[in-house]
């Protein structure tokens, strides 16, 4: 094993600027595969963020006594998933409204009659927070005979994840096809080093060295290429990060967004899958190239 | 079926044919060399004297009949044994075959190393194979910085380095002067005097006089006969 690492180490000082080449390709597959995972992470992030905050508004029929409120109260709290329940009345939600409105609220002054309805507001359990559970729990509240509409802000929450959704499919296909291209690159890089040197590969066989001798220093070489390409990816993906993360923290309020880097595990996975990258490559290389 | 218990010879070719394609290269050759035997294969170019040399480390496979080597049945090894087969043998080109990235140690080392042996073991090994040779001071030069007389000096200190049993030599004068000649001469027949055996496939008449022994004579794929040494 030593011996297979002395002549790694030696052929990568011997071969550098093919090396570079490997090492480039792996490193920008990397960068913008990690891009990718690193954006998903977090917009999935803030999608659970927005969904953890979705309330159900249940707005009552005019003309429900006041007395009946409990029993509603009570049937609305009976449903799978509804964690809590708050009743805000016509005149406290026509307080509110005015209180928003601040200088336009004179125009409320004109109204005869106080226009919002009566209302429950409905919070869920975590586990019913998610877009189609929360729709059943809104369709059986809506079901109940007092009450008039629902409103939970359904429409622009299904848009936003139809949207992540179709760029998480993306993602995938990306990824996908950046990993075939480093694994492609990697081996042609590989198979023009062995033709560079098919000479002395044919010298090792004449003088008895064994395959895994030839061959083992391409693997140890195409892991340590793999190795440094994820490192330089994730590093130059990191320092892009802080660059771009930086200047929005003095554009908006950035910590509403909470957005974070890769985790550890994550840029060990995004490592293991390079080194990963440059030991197919070798693997594909020396099968098509290297025949006993 | 043939076995290799023929103790006084360490190859023998039965029947053994070679042709690529509808070219024929050997034509029946029947051939028994002896343990520690200095060997000639002579003939004109293109009588195939290097595809026989090639048969017998399996840089060719056999068309036809049967090779063994030391015991070893050619037609039946498996391609894990070949490096095994292949250091029984020290083997030197006419164009030296040298690679030319690495140093003159590193080339000599190659042959230790893929036999695993130790560094300290390899480092005192090869020193002492280059001061054999005659170029101990040449040790961290490339290939290309040496004279012919010099890379053959190399080529032979890489065949006899790993204490092979048989020194094949293809032409290993072919490019060098008769001064030359003479030392990689005087190398092969150390070889032999300490118990190896040497075969070498040459047209040089000259180097075959000065050093004597059993010739073979081929001529367009037939082995036309032998000379005793």
């Amino acid at each position: 094993m030593d011996t297979y690492c002395h002549r790694a180490v030696q052929d990568i000082k011997d071969n550098g600027f093919l090396g570079a080449v490997t090492i480039i390709t792996i490193a920008l597959s990397i960068l913008i595969v990690s891009a990718f995972a690193l954006f998903f992470t977090n917009a999935n992030n803030i999608m659970n963020c927005w969904e953890k905050g979705v309330k159900i508004m249940a707005y009552l029929k005019p003309g429900i006594s006041q007395k009946n409120f409990p029993d509603i109260k009570r049937k609305i709290q009976e449903i799978y998933g509804v964690q809590d329940v708050t009743f805000i009345s016509k005149e406290k939600a026509f307080k509110k409204l005015k209180e928003q409105m601040k200088r336009q609220s004179s125009i409320l002054m004109n109204l005869n009659k106080n226009p919002l309805p009566d209302a429950f507001e409905i919070s869920m359990i975590a586990s019913s927070q998610h877009g189609e559970k929360v729709d059943k729990i809104a369709t059986k509240i809506e079901s109940l005979p007092s009450i008039e509409d629902v409103e939970y802000g359904q429409k622009w929450l299904e848009l936003f994840t139809n949207i992540f959704d179709l760029f998480r499919l993306a993602g995938y296909a990306m990824g996908g096809i950046f990993f075939m291209a480093a694994v492609f690159i990697v081996t042609n890089t590989i198979r023009l080093v062995i033709y560079t040197r098919r000479e002395e590969i044919e010298i090792m066989r004449i003088v008895g060295a064994s395959e895994k001798f030839i061959k083992g220093p391409f693997y140890i070489e195409s892991i340590i290429q793999g190795i440094l390409g994820g490192i330089i990816g994730i590093v130059a993906l990191f320092i892009t990060f802080k660059l771009i993360s930086s200047s929005f923290e003095h554009s908006f309020k950035y910590e509403l967004l909470n957005i974070k880097f890769l985790s550890p595990e994550f840029y060990c996975g995004i490592i293991l899958c390079s080194m990963f990258v440059g030991w197919l490559g070798c693997y594909i290389s020396l099968k098509q190239f290297l025949k006993t | 079926m043939i076995d290799g218990k023929n103790k006084s010879s360490i190859i023998q070719m039965f029947h053994v044919h070679k042709h690529y394609g509808s070219k024929k290269a050997l034509i029946d050759i029947n051939l028994n060399i002896s343990k520690n035997e200095f060997l000639f294969i002579s003939g004109p170019s293109g009588a195939g004297k290097s595809t026989l040399l090639k048969l017998l480390y399996l840089g060719e496979t056999v068309s036809e009949g049967q090779v063994l080597v030391d015991g070893m049945n050619l037609s039946r090894i498996s391609g894990k044994r070949i490096p095994f087969l292949r250091r029984k043998f020290g083997i030197i080109f006419q164009d030296y075959k040298l690679i030319s990235t690495k140093t003159v140690f590193d080339n000599i080392a190659l042959v230790l190393e893929a036999s695993r042996e130790k560094r300290k073991f390899i480092e005192k090994k090869v020193r002492s194979v280059l001061r054999t040779v005659g170029i101990e001071q040449r040790i961290n030069a490339l290939p290309h910085s040496l004279s012919g007389g010099e890379q053959q000096r190399v080529a032979v200190a890489r065949a006899v380095v790993g204490v092979p049993k048989i020194i094949l030599a293809d032409e290993p004068t072919g490019s060098l002067d008769s001064d030359s000649a003479d030392i990689i001469l005087n190398l092969l027949k150390g070889f032999y005097t300490h118990g190896g055996t040497v075969i070498v496939a040459t047209h040089d008449k000259e180097f075959i006089r000065k050093a004597g022994g059993r010739i073979l004579y081929l001529k367009q794929g037939h082995l036309l006969g032998a000379t005793p040494g």
